[in-house]
C-alpha cells in the first residue's frame, strides 16, 4: 500500500551489473519506500533473477557501476550476510537443499544470527520450538518440517513455503521474492500468497519477481515494472500487469524503443 | 574456495612439538638381530621372539601391496630404527616416577595422566614413542578384575591370555605390514575384561610419535570374556616433521558370547604441510572377532591426520547372531591421501552389520572409501546395510567409493547406498543470505553430514572431534 509518510527503504540509480564478464544489468533504477507491494515483470533473460540475486550479495555476480541505498546506507558495500542482518531478505527461486541439516536447527541459527546482529534476544532451542510453530500456522505447514533435512526432498511448493517461514521468522524491511509463484499449485498459491500478505505492513517493502500476473490477483502490487535488456522499460499500476497478461511483453519493449527514438 | 572455508579446513596442527627427552635407541635398519635386541631389551620369553622370528621370515617373502589407492616412495626398511624408548625404562612403582618431561608433554596434549585430573573418569594407557610410559586406574580396574595394562607387562605378568589370544585375530603373516609389526612390534595396550563384567570406566590409550626416524609399531589386544563389555578410545598426536615416519599398528579385539566391545578412535598423526612434505604414513591392521554368539563390536574413527592413512577396521562375524558396526569419518585436505574402510566378514547365522562412512575432502587431497562384506555360505539370515557418503569441499580434490560385495547365501540381504556432495558457494550464499557467514554454515554443514558417526563417539570424543574439524558447535545438541 502506498503511504504518504512512507520513507525510502531501497534506491537503486544506474545499476549495471555483469556475471562472467557478460552485462546483464544494463542502468536499472528502482526507488521502494516503506508500504509499498512492487512487481517486477519480464521475458525470460530480461534481468529479473539477476537483480534480485544483486541485491542480495551473491558472489557470481559484479556491480559495475551505480549504486544501491538501503535506508540511505550504501548496500554494495555490505557483505550478503550483513545485508541479510540489515533486512534485506531474498526469497529463492530455486531454494537450496542442504543435506544432513535438520530444518529446525538451521531455521534457529539464521533468526539467532540476525537477532543477534540487530541487538535483539537469542532463543534457546524450546523457546524458538514454540515460536516457529506459531509462525508455521501461518503456513499452514505440518510440523515435521522441522526434523527434516532443509529443502531435501521437499516438494516444489513446500520448498517455497519454507521460504516465507523464513521471512517470517526474519522478519526483513526489504522482501524480495524471487519467482515465488513457480511451481505451486493453486492452493499452494493462496496459502503462500496469504502469509506475505499477513507479513505485509507499512513499516516494510515487499519486491515480487515474477513471469505471471497469476499471482498478482492474490498480492496486489502498488506498482508493476517490466524489465527488458537489464532495465526497467515501463512502469505503471496493477492493471499494466493484465494488460500484459493480455498482449504479452513485445509491444513494451517496441513502445520502449519507439520512446527513445522521439528523445534522442 | 572462499577464503573463510580455506582459513577453516587450514586451521594449524596443535601438537607438532618435539619432546627433548633422552631415548634408548637402536640401531637403524632390520634383520634377526634386530628382532633379537628388541625381544632381548624387552626380556621376553622364548615363544614370543620365535612368533616375532616366524613373522619377519614371512615378511621377507611378501610384497608391499599395490591396491590402495595412493601414492608415495618406495619406503626404505633399513632407514628405520625400530626401537626407541624414553629413558628410564625401568618399571614405574606410581605416577610420581613418570618423567616429568614426558607428564608436561602430555599435559600439553590434554591427557590426563594424572588420576586425580579433572579430567578422571577415563583410564589410560599412554604410549610414547611405541613403549608404555603409564597406566592410570590399575589398581582400580583390578578390583573388578579387569587387567589393563602395557602389552610388553602383560607378557609378564599374563603369559597364559596373551599367547592364547595373540595373532589370534590378526595372524602374523596377514598381510605385509601386519607381518612386519609382528616382528617388531615394541609395546602397546592390553586389556582383558573378565566374564559378566562391565567395564566401570571407558579405557583408552594414547599414542605419541616423538623421535624422528623411528617407526611406531604398537600392539593392542582386547579381549571381552563371556558377558563382558568395554568402551575403549585411542588417540594420536605426532611432532612436525620433514620426512614421513611409519607407523604400522595392529590392533586385535576378541568377543566371546554376548560380549560388547566399542573401540573409539580419533587419530590426529601430523599430516605433513600443505605442501604435502612429512607427515606419518598410517598403515594399520585392526579387526575385530565376534567369536561368540550374541556378541557385538563396534568401530568408530574419526581420521583427520596422517599424510597417508591405509586402514581397514574389520569384523569377523562368526558367533551367531553377532554384530559388527563401523561408523568413519575421515577427512583429508592438503596432499593428503587416505584410502579406508572396513571388512565385515559374515560367517554366523542371522548375523548383521552396518557401514556408515562419511569422507570429506579438500585441498587436493584423495579421499578412498574401500569395504568389503562377505557373506559366506554358511551365514544363513545375514544382513549388512553400508551407507558411503562423499563431501567435496573445493575444486582440487577427490572422492572415491570402492565397495566388495560377495554372497554366498541366498537368504542373505545386503543394501549399499552412495552419495556425493559438495560445499558450493549456492549453499554458502543461501546461508549469508539468511545472516549466516561461511564459517558457521561450514561448520553447520559438516556437522550435518557426519552426525550419524559422531553420535556414536562418547561424549568428550565427540567433543574433541568435532573440535578437530576446525567446527563450532552451534544448535541444538541433543
Amino acid at each position: 500500500m502506498i503511504y504518504q509518510d512512507s520513507k525510502t527503504l531501497l534506491a537503486v540509480r544506474d545499476l549495471h551489473a555483469t556475471v562472467n564478464g557478460i552485462e546483464i544489468l544494463k542502468g536499472m533504477d528502482l526507488t521502494v519506500k516503506s508500504g509499498e507491494v512492487h512487481a517486477i515483470m519480464g521475458p525470460n533473460g530480461s534481468g529479473k533473477s539477476t537483480f534480485a540475486k544483486v541485491l542480495a550479495g551473491h558472489p557470481a555476480y559484479e556491480v559495475s557501476g551505480g549504486e544501491v541505498r538501503f535506508e540511505g546506507n550504501n548496500l554494495l558495500e555490505l557483505k550478503p550476510e550483513a545485508r541479510a542482518r540489515a533486512g534485506v531478505f531474498l526469497g529463492f527461486q530455486y531454494p537450496i537443499e542442504i543435506p544432513g541439516v535438520a530444518n529446525s536447527q538451521f531455521l534457529r541459527l539464521a533468526y539467532n544470527t540476525v537477532q543477534a546482529g540487530r541487538g535483539k534476544d537469542e532463543l534457546d532451542p524450546l523457546e524458538f520450538d514454540d515460536f516457529v510453530r506459531e509462525k508455521m500456522k501461518l503456513l499452514e505447514m505440518n510440523p515435521d518440517f522441522l526434523d527434516r533435512s532443509v529443502n531435501e526432498g521437499f516438494s516444489g511448493g513446500e520448498k517455497k513455503r519454507n521460504e516465507i517461514l523464513q521471512m517470517a521468522l526474519l522478519e526483513p524491511k526489504l522482501a524480495i521474492l524471487d519467482e515465488t509463484d513457480s511451481g505451486l499449485d493453486i492452493d499452494a498459491l493462496r496459502i503462500v500468497a496469504g502469509g506475505v500478505n499477513q507479513l505485509a505492513n507499512k513499516d516494510n517493502a515487499i519486491v515480487l519477481v515474477t513471469h505471471y500476473q497469476r499471482l498478482l490477483n492474490y498480492i496486489v502490487p502498488d506498482y508493476v515494472h517490466v524489465m527488458e535488456s537489464g532495465r526497467i522499460v515501463k512502469t505503471g499500476g496493477k492493471e499494466l500487469a493484465l494488460e500484459l497478461e493480455a498482449r504479452g511483453y513485445d509491444w513494451v519493449g517496441a513502445e520502449a524503443k519507439a520512446n527513445a527514438r522521439v528523445s534522442t | 574456495m572462499s577464503t573463510a572455508l580455506q582459513n577453516l579446513v587450514n586451521q594449524p596442527y596443535q601438537h607438532g612439538f618435539v619432546t627433548d627427552i633422552e631415548s634408548d635407541v637402536a640401531p637403524k635398519g632390520l634383520s634377526e638381530d634386530t628382532i633379537r635386541l628388541i625381544s632381548a631389551k624387552k626380556n621376553e620369553p622364548e615363544w614370543l621372539l620365535e612368533l616375532r622370528l616366524t613373522a619377519y621370515r614371512h615378511w621377507l617373502t611378501m610384497k608391499e601391496p599395490q591396491w590402495p589407492n595412493v601414492k608415495y616412495p618406495k619406503i626404505d626398511f633399513q632407514a628405520i630404527t625400530y626401537y626407541s624408548a624414553p629413558k628410564p625404562k625401568n618399571k614405574l612403582a606410581s605416577m610420581d616416577e613418570v618423567d616429568p618431561e614426558l607428564l608436561r608433554t602430555f599435559e600439553k596434549l590434554g591427557v590426563p595422566m594424572n588420576e586425580r585430573a579433572k579430567l578422571a573418569g577415563v583410564a589410560v594407557d599412554v604410549i610414547f614413542d611405541s613403549v608404555s610410559v603409564a597406566t592410570t586406574y590399575k589398581a582400580k580396574l583390578a578390583e573388578v578384575g579387569i587387567i589393563f595394562c602395557s602389552i610388553s607387562e602383560a607378557v609378564h605378568e599374563h603369559p597364559e591370555l596373551v599367547r592364547k589370544y595373540l595373532g589370534s585375530v590378526v595372524p602374523a603373516g596377514d598381510n605385509y605390514y601386519a607381518a612386519l609389526n609382528s616382528a617388531v612390534f615394541t609395546d602397546g595396550s592390553f586389556c582383558f575384561i573378565p566374564k559378566g563384567v562391565k567395564c566401570p570406566m571407558d579405557l583408552s590409550t594414547y599414542f605419541r610419535i616423538n623421535t624422528e626416524s623411528s617407526g611406531q609399531f604398537e600392539r593392542t589386544l582386547i579381549v571381552a570374556e563371556e558377558g563382558a563389555s568395554v568402551s575403549y578410545l585411542e588417540g594420536c598426536t605426532a611432532p612436525k616433521f620433514d620426512t614421513n615416519q611409519l607407523h604400522a599398528a595392529v590392533v586385535e579385539l576378541v568377543a566371546l558370547d554376548n560380549a560388547d566391545i566399542k573401540y573409539s578412535t580419533v587419530q590426529n598423526w601430523y599430516a605433513g604441510d600443505e605442501n604435502g612434505l612429512g607427515g606419518i604414513y598410517n598403515f594399520v591392521t585392526k579387526r575385530g572377532l565376534c567369536k561368540g554368539v550374541n556378541s557385538r563390536i563396534s568401530w568408530t574413527q574419526v581420521e583427520t591426520g596422517s599424510a597417508i592413512t591405509w586402514k581397514y577396521p574389520s569384523c569377523i562375524l562368526r558367533g551367531d547372531n553377532s554384530v559388527g558396526e563401523f561408523y568413519s569419518v575421515a577427512l583429508t585436505n592438503h596432499h593428503q591421501q587416505a584410502d579406508t574402510g572396513t571388512k565385515m566378514v559374515h560367517l554366523g547365522k542371522n548375523t548383521r552389520s552396518t557401514i556408515v562412512s562419511k569422507g570429506i575432502s579438500a585441498g587436493h587431497s584423495n579421499n578412498s572409501y574401500r569395504g568389503l562384506v562377505r557373506i559366506a555360505p554358511t551365514a544363513a539370515g545375514a544382513r549388512n546395510y553400508s551407507q558411503c557418503d562423499s563431501m567435496l569441499i573445493g575444486e582440487r580434490c577427490g572422492a572415491n567409493t570402492f565397495p566388495y560385495i560377495q554372497v554366498s547365501n541366498p537368504s542373505a540381504k545386503v543394501e549399499h547406498e552412495a552419495s556425493t556432495s559438495k560445499i558450493g558457494e549456492d549453499q554458502l550464499f543461501y546461508f549469508a543470505q539468511r545472516g549466516v557467514g561461511a564459517e558457521e554454515a561450514v561448520s553447520m554443514i559438516i556437522n550435518g553430514f557426519c552426525k550419524d558417526v559422531f553420535q556414536q563417539l562418547p561424549m568428550e570424543f565427540a567433543v574433541e572431534a568435532t573440535k578437530l574439524l576446525g567446527l563450532k558447535l552451534e544448535g541444538s545438541v541433543g
